[in-house]
């Protein structure tokens, strides 16, 4: 019995942590649909998005606080600040990515890396170097149900996590501009024959992928209320290790390998000394890789393949 | 054409061997460096060592100087950032010893740095004195390196005594970043200390993280199972305030205690309430101090409009260490590698130098025999005096 408490709990840290790589690593899935390229900046877009975030919080937190209830806060932050941060996954696409489209792939690829440093040391000399702590958007009420605690911030996140992974599965499959993208990844070359525009199709991707980015960064700003401007780096590798591991360009791919890293993640360091937990978290992972070099969702062959 | 070979020998040999004299003819500007992380991962720790060093600075420029035997010499800082990274650490330090001719280094703060950093000042036999860092292997077997704090071994035994004395705890949990020298050694010893008193297992869960981990969820719930009467995380004030709040979110309802690394400001600042009531370790307490600490405190109060945590205060006191030293040499000769050997000497010998830190005499190794206090973060979210625990 107390196993199975000690069980349930860690499902429900994975949980919370998985949402988060899962919800980050779409953006680089996305992405790599439309471009074939992996957008390096998208773990410093998600640090702006909590950044942003942060400011839009203390904003309307200062603006609203008792006139509103909390959750009109909260939503109104997080739909202001995925606007915001959107036009940054906009800009993005247009200054890095649009000028060297047709350059050698290795220069293209390294336009986010640059990017991302950009964005770190700009946050760093606007902001200076001392952490931020982000306010909570909600009181934060801890419940013991059957030997398992959980708190309603948990508990929002993977609601709210979960609700954005199916409206863009929705989006996607059932809007043109979904199908528009779902066909620029099919052939980006003869789709824009078509009269669909891949200036079109790829600023709207980025605007997405950063959007998302930007609802993890206020939801981890929840869960781990200190910003600094390097908090994009780690948890972007890892969330670009789901993406691969998810199959290149697979959102459900991404999505599914998000929560299985978070997974692995906590029951490895729940079972092993947490000394070991990346060590053998990874091992895991390549292991996985090399059963399934195409990640689990990823498309058998394909002609296209340029990276 | 001989005599015209001859006469320039003649001519370059005297030039070069003359020319120290004329060097030292010149004005002889006394440079500190100081190595510091003003940015990075503690970037605060960094910021109170400059303002610590900037209000010396003032003094020293009021006074005119400083005078050593019956001259006035002029003094510079120089400020350089290691970005709280053990290599950047390392880099400063050879820059200030070998381009800026600098006579002493102050700093770096955190033992990941120091550690690294104090090798190099000991190869160019460069004086370093580390405020804070308590990490054993800083000055072991480095003539050249000196600290201002007391060590690890110390402060975990202190920690020990003091969770064990007042609550009569016999169960601990240990949570520690495993690639950070400074929590990892402190952990180390704590753990030691603490089987060495209540027997093999009592030590009921030792979890560690790696440096830029955010998540604590699975160890800390391991440690809520465990039982564990009291945790100890000897952690910086960016990780504190989330291992505080994820082990409250997952049930843990015992003490949590930490060590000189909870000091800075922003750790009550970024926990907030729920850091009220928890004990540390450190150098000295601001809330109630008294005398020449009182004064430093309500200075770099009325200049930086926050109150000076145990880096500023340590940092002060090693710049007055390393002032005293200099002025006990009696006379800098302008020859820098003469010059760094005689403060080196200086330093040693001094013996009960009262700090606004404590009472400091060195022994052997350049760590000083000082006192510990225990700060218990009270319900308006001061660090108050608690209790004062001596060797």
């Amino acid at each position: 019995m107390e196993l199975l408490q000690y069980i349930l709990q860690n499902l429900i840290n994975a949980a919370e942590r998985g949402s988060f790589y899962a919800v980050i690593s779409i953006g680089y899935s996305m992405v790599y649909g439309v471009l074939m390229l992996f957008n390096f900046a998208h773990g410093d877009i998600f640090m702006v998005g909590a950044y942003i975030g942060f400011g839009i919080a203390t904003l309307f937190i200062g603006i609203f606080a008792g006139l509103l209830p909390a959750p009109l806060i909260f939503l109104a932050t997080v739909v202001t600040t995925m606007f915001l941060v959107s036009w940054v996954g906009v800009f993005v696409e247009v200054a890095g990515y649009r000028p060297l489209r047709n350059a050698p792939r290795a220069s293209a690829a390294i336009t986010g890396l640059m990017i991302g440093i950009i964005f770190e040391t700009g946050v760093l000399i606007l902001l200076g170097a001392t952490r931020l702590s982000f306010p909570p958007l909600m009181k934060s009420v801890t419940y013991h149900v059957g030997g398992i605690y959980i708190t309603n911030v948990k508990a929002m996140i993977i609601i709210i996590s979960l609700l954005l992974m199916v409206a863009l599965h929705a989006f996607i499959q059932k809007t043109k501009w979904g199908m528009a993208m779902r066909a620029m990844s099919y052939d980006f070359l003869a789709v824009p024959l078509m009269g669909v525009s891949i200036n079109t199709i790829a600023p709207l991707t980025f605007a997405m992928g950063a959007g998302l980015a930007s609802v993890a960064g206020i939801l981890y700003g929840q869960a781990y209320p200190i910003l600094d401007p390097y908090m994009g780096v780690i948890i972007g590798w890892k969330a670009f290790v789901a993406a691969i591991l998810g199959g290149r360009g697979s959102i459900k791919g991404a999505a599914f390998a998000g929560y299985l890293l978070g997974f692995i993640e906590i029951f490895v360091a729940t079972i092993f000394p947490s000394t070991l937990r990346d060590l053998i978290a990874y091992s895991i992972i390549l292991i996985i890789l090399s059963f399934k070099p195409r990640g689990f969702f990823g498309m058998e062959h394909s002609t296209k393949l340029r990276l | 054409m001989r005599k015209i070979v001859l006469l320039t020998i003649v001519a370059v040999t005297s030039a070069v061997i003359f020319s120290p004299l004329a060097f030292s003819a010149r004005k002889t500007i006394i440079k500190i460096g100081i190595n510091a992380p003003l940015t990075g991962d503690i970037p605060k720790v960094g910021e109170c060592t400059k303002y610590a060093a900037m209000l010396w600075l003032e003094d020293i420029k009021r006074a005119g100087g400083l005078k050593v035997g019956n001259k006035n010499y002029e003094v510079e800082l120089v400020i350089e950032d290691n970005e709280s990274k053990a290599e950047s650490a390392v880099k400063a330090n050879t820059k200030m010893i070998t381009q800026d001719d600098v006579l002493a280094i102050i700093g770096p703060q955190a033992s990941k740095q120091a550690v690294p950093a104090g090798g190099v000042a000991n190869k160019y036999k460069t004086v370093m004195i580390s405020p804070w860092s308590t990490n054993p292997d800083t000055t072991l077997d480095r003539p050249f390196v000196f600290r201002g704090c007391f060590l690890d071994p110390f402060q975990g035994q202190v920690m020990a005594n003091f969770i064990t004395d007042e609550f009569g705890f016999t169960t601990a949990a240990v949570l520690y970043d495993v690639a950070s020298d400074y929590p990892r050694g402190l952990a180390q010893v704590f753990k030691k200390i603490w089987e060495k008193k209540h027997g093999p297992d009592s030590i009921v869960a030792y979890e560690s993280f790696t440096t830029k981990d955010t998540d604590f969820s699975s160890q800390l719930t391991k440690i809520v199972r465990s039982g564990a009467q009291v945790l100890f995380t000897p952690q910086y004030y960016n990780e504190v305030p989330l291992i505080v709040k994820q082990a409250k979110e997952l049930g843990w309802k015992a003490p949590i205690a930490g060590s000189d690394s909870w000091g800075s400001p922003e750790t009550v600042k970024l926990c907030g309430k729920d850091c009220y009531g928890l004990y540390f370790s450190s150098h000295y307490a601001a809330a109630g101090a008294k005398g020449a600490t009182k004064t430093f405190i309500d200075r770099y109060k009325k200049a930086y409009d926050y109150i000076p945590d145990d880096v500023a205060a340590l940092t002060w006191d090693a710049l007055h260490l390393v002032q005293q030293a200099i002025q006990d040499t009696g006379k800098i000769t302008g020859r820098i590698g003469k010059d760094r050997i005689a403060v080196r000497d200086a330093l040693a010998q001094i013996k009960n130098f009262s700090g606004i830190t404590g009472k400091m005499t060195f022994t052997q190794e350049g760590d000083p025999i000082k006192c510990a206090v225990i700060v218990k973060i009270d319900n308006k979210g001061e660090y108050g005096f608690y209790k004062s625990i001596c060797p």
